[in-house]
């Protein structure tokens, strides 16, 4: 078992982080704001003793240092955007607020690397790169996490079909560890054999194994042209059942997502504004991004044959900032606009093999009337992550804590029967531990514990998360 | 009911350049697109369309490659696409193009309708709907944010003027700008673009004009001098603010009244 007893916060450690970071960067007790204590979804609300808003990896370093002497419990924070209560201080003790460390260090055009600190948003990111014709792919739909978020939860995005994921654009980490230690892991390099890849084991971790205080991150040319087809289908398993089809032809798209239309119908009210369309049951966004025009129309007409061969009802062009931007900032808002559709809800992240999407979203489905509650899908039906929801709506508490288990023990469950795993890109936090337990085997999860003991002996980093007490 | 609807090609990105002897837009090697507030136009009048079974043309006034914007009108559901190009239109200013358009109109059927976008992303006159109608003798209005009615020989739209909304009945023949937002355009069709791929476009050059005075078109036509043009000045200071939240909202609110960013409620 994993040690989760801590010392007390006391007002000599509060003392003491002032002396060394800062009085007016160190807040404590109730001065806390309230925002710090949850994420955006995992239904979970807990008090860190102290925040720290530490400026340079020196100060990370000393916090760490004196909470591992004194075995107090730290939890680093980005913007608290995650959805499975990754962020959030169970065991209270300290929490570094990283999102004051923000800055953008160098561009190394010759080695296309970026140098940044872990608090830079992703929207401070692309605009950055992409002003000097550059380009990092990744892209998950929420623009103001940071990236130290994004690398702890190897967060995925839209253009993942072609591009991958954040680990794949991570070349070097500077982190600081339990005890204090700064070390570097990887660096400029495009190739590494030199033994264990730990900057791939701490992309992904949560901020279990370290603290992140530096990224080298990979770039890319920017992609001149971009287009969308938005493809109306009479029905979902229609839409979900081109996906194959479109992947095997000779065009990748950057992102291929499937929505139905009651989320755009939802969307739709949360913002106030219209959908291009909204007359068709269900619908794939497709996106393709090219060096020039030519290679980019020869890449539509393809797939909208492609869709309208496989019975699409139409395919709307998209070609435009402002077409991009009607699509965009609905598909952008699902999220919200489901939330604000009922009273509670709960996320199954799940990812499949790709052929495999069909069958699974039916399955998540056909759920909803074993149980007698709504289930909403949208996502990334081009790399197999769904994002299912699953809605309180009127239950009470219990009913729904109840019905809840069930409905994800089965999607679960009928994920691993798949070939899939728990968690595509949101990560396991607190909220998907139990799964992650469950799906991994106790063979892979004790393999898994043995790192975390390695990188943090004392448990003290962001204890009760993945596979930790 | 017949409608025409003017549309314009566009620089595809706010990094227009200009030249500045001339004040003319530079086109070479740009990117172009639909003007996007015409988008708003074409969708109205492909709603009447849908709603009342009109016929909706286009017409745009332009070099050859303005073509690519009527073959999009096609793949959105327009039926008639028109196009003024003559070497001797170029240069105009919002005067001489709304004269060009009043001839190539006349040229081009009797229309019950007419219907334009607010104003276009590179010149931002918005003066061309209003011009076109006065050469055309017809009624016109502007600000159209809501179609209320279309009854007989007339209809009825909503304005949306800076301090009120206006709601006003005007009679056919006549002419209306609209607001951006009036509807969501739809997007282009794949199925309308391979359907429409052969569709002739009518071309219109200055000879087949009912006035062929070549001083009332293009730069000779333009009484418009243009004396410097120049990109706006733009800031991106950046300022940070601590406080509780009320505090910051009051601050915030009274930064954005100071600096006149709220609009009177209506």
């Amino acid at each position: 078992m994993m040690n989760n007893q801590y010392k007390a916060i006391d007002p000599v450690d509060i003392d003491y982080l002032r002396s060394v970071c800062g009085a007016e960067r160190v807040i404590a007790g109730k001065d806390v704001n309230d925002d710090y204590c949850h994420d955006e979804l995992a239904g979970i609300h807990c008090r860190p003793d102290v925040l720290i808003k530490p400026q340079s990896t020196a100060v990370v370093s000393v916090v760490m240092k004196y909470a591992f002497e004194q075995n107090i419990p730290v939890t680093p924070r980005g913007q608290g955007t995650g959805l499975v209560g990754g962020s959030v201080p169970i065991f209270g003790g300290i929490m570094l607020d990283m999102s004051g460390m923000n800055r953008i260090l160098e561009l190394d055009e010759d080695n296309l690397m970026l140098t940044l600190e872990p608090g830079v948003l992703l929207l401070e990111i692309s605009k950055f790169v992409e002003d000097r014709g550059l380009f990092y792919p990744p892209d998950p739909g929420e623009k103001t996490a940071t990236i130290g978020g994004n690398i702890s939860t190897n967060a995925g995005g839209m253009r993942a079909v072609k591009y991958g994921v954040t680990r794949d654009y991570v070349r070097g980490l500077e982190v600081v560890l339990a005890d204090g230690r700064i070390v570097e892991f990887g660096g400029k390099v495009v190739k590494n054999s030199s033994g264990y890849s730990m900057k791939d084991i701490i992309v992904g971790s949560e901020g279990t194994l370290a603290v992140v205080t530096k990224a080298v991150l990979r770039l890319l040319p920017l992609p001149k042209f971009k287009l969308s087809l938005l493809v109306p289908f009479p029905d979902l398993s229609s839409a979900i059942e081109t996906v194959p089809k479109i992947i095997k032809s000779r065009s990748i798209p950057t992102a291929v997502e499937f929505m139905q239309r009651e989320v755009i119908l939802a969307a739709e009210e949360f913002l106030g504004r219209k959908f291009p369309d909204n007359s068709s049951d269900a619908y794939l966004l497709l996106t393709f991004d090219g060096a020039s025009k030519e290679e980019i129309d020869l890449a539509y007409h393809d797939a909208a044959q492609t869709c309208l061969n496989a019975g699409a009802l139409d395919v709307f062009i998209s070609n435009t900032q402002e077409r991009n931007e009607s699509i965009w900032a609905a598909r952008g808002a699902f999220l919200e606009a489901i939330k604000a559709s009922t009273t509670g809800m709960d996320e199954c992240d799940v990812v499949v093999p790709r052929r495999c999407v069909a069958e699974f979203i039916k399955f998540a489905s056909s759920l909803q009337d074993k149980y007698h509650i709504r289930i909403r899908s949208f996502g990334h039906a081009g790399d197999g992550n769904l994002h299912i929801y699953a809605l309180r709506d009127q239950l009470g508490e219990e009913e729904w804590k109840h019905t809840l288990g069930q409905v994800f023990n089965e999607m679960y469950g009928r994920a691993r029967e798949l070939g899939g795993q728990v968690s595509g890109e949101h990560g396991i936090g607190f909220a998907k531990k139990g799964f992650l337990a469950d799906s991994l085997g106790v063979d892979i999860i004790g393999l898994t514990r043995g790192i975390k003991a390695a990188f943090d002996p004392k448990n003290i980093l962001n204890p009760g998360k993945i596979c930790s007490g | 009911m017949k409608i025409a609807v003017c549309i314009k090609q566009v620089p595809g990105t706010a990094q227009v350049e200009i030249d500045e002897k001339t004040g003319v837009l530079k086109r070479d090697g740009v990117e172009s697109k639909m003007n996007p507030y015409d988008l708003y136009a074409m969708e109205t009048a492909l709603r009447f369309k849908q709603d009342y079974g009109a016929t909706v043309d286009v017409i745009t006034m332009g070099p050859p490659q303005c073509e690519a914007i009527v073959r999009e009108a096609f793949m959105m559901g327009v039926d008639r696409g028109i196009i003024l190009s003559d070497r001797k239109f170029g240069g105009a200013d919002v005067l001489a193009t709304s004269y060009t358009l009043s001839q190539g109109i006349r040229k081009a059927g009797n229309y019950e309708l007419i219907i334009c976008g607010k104003q276009t992303t590179d010149g931002d006159t918005a003066q061309v709907g209003a011009e076109l109608a006065e050469f055309l003798g017809i009624p016109h209005v502007t600000n159209v944010c809501r179609v209320l009615k279309v009854e007989g020989k007339s209809i009825t739209v909503d304005l949306d003027l800076p301090m009120h909304i206006e709601t006003a009945a005007i009679q056919f023949p006549c002419l209306i700008t609209v607001e951006k937002g009036i509807f969501e355009p739809r997007l282009p069709s794949f199925k309308l673009k391979l359907a429409t791929a052969d569709r002739k476009i009518e071309w219109l050059a200055l000879k087949d004009l009912d006035d062929r005075n070549e001083m009332h078109y293009g730069l000779n036509g333009s009484p418009t001098q243009v004396k410097r043009i120049f990109p706006p000045e733009s800031h991106s200071g950046r300022d940070m603010w601590e406080g509780s939240s009320g505090e910051l909202a009051g601050r915030l609110f009274q930064m954005l009244k100071d600096k006149k960013f709220l609009q009177q409620a209506r």
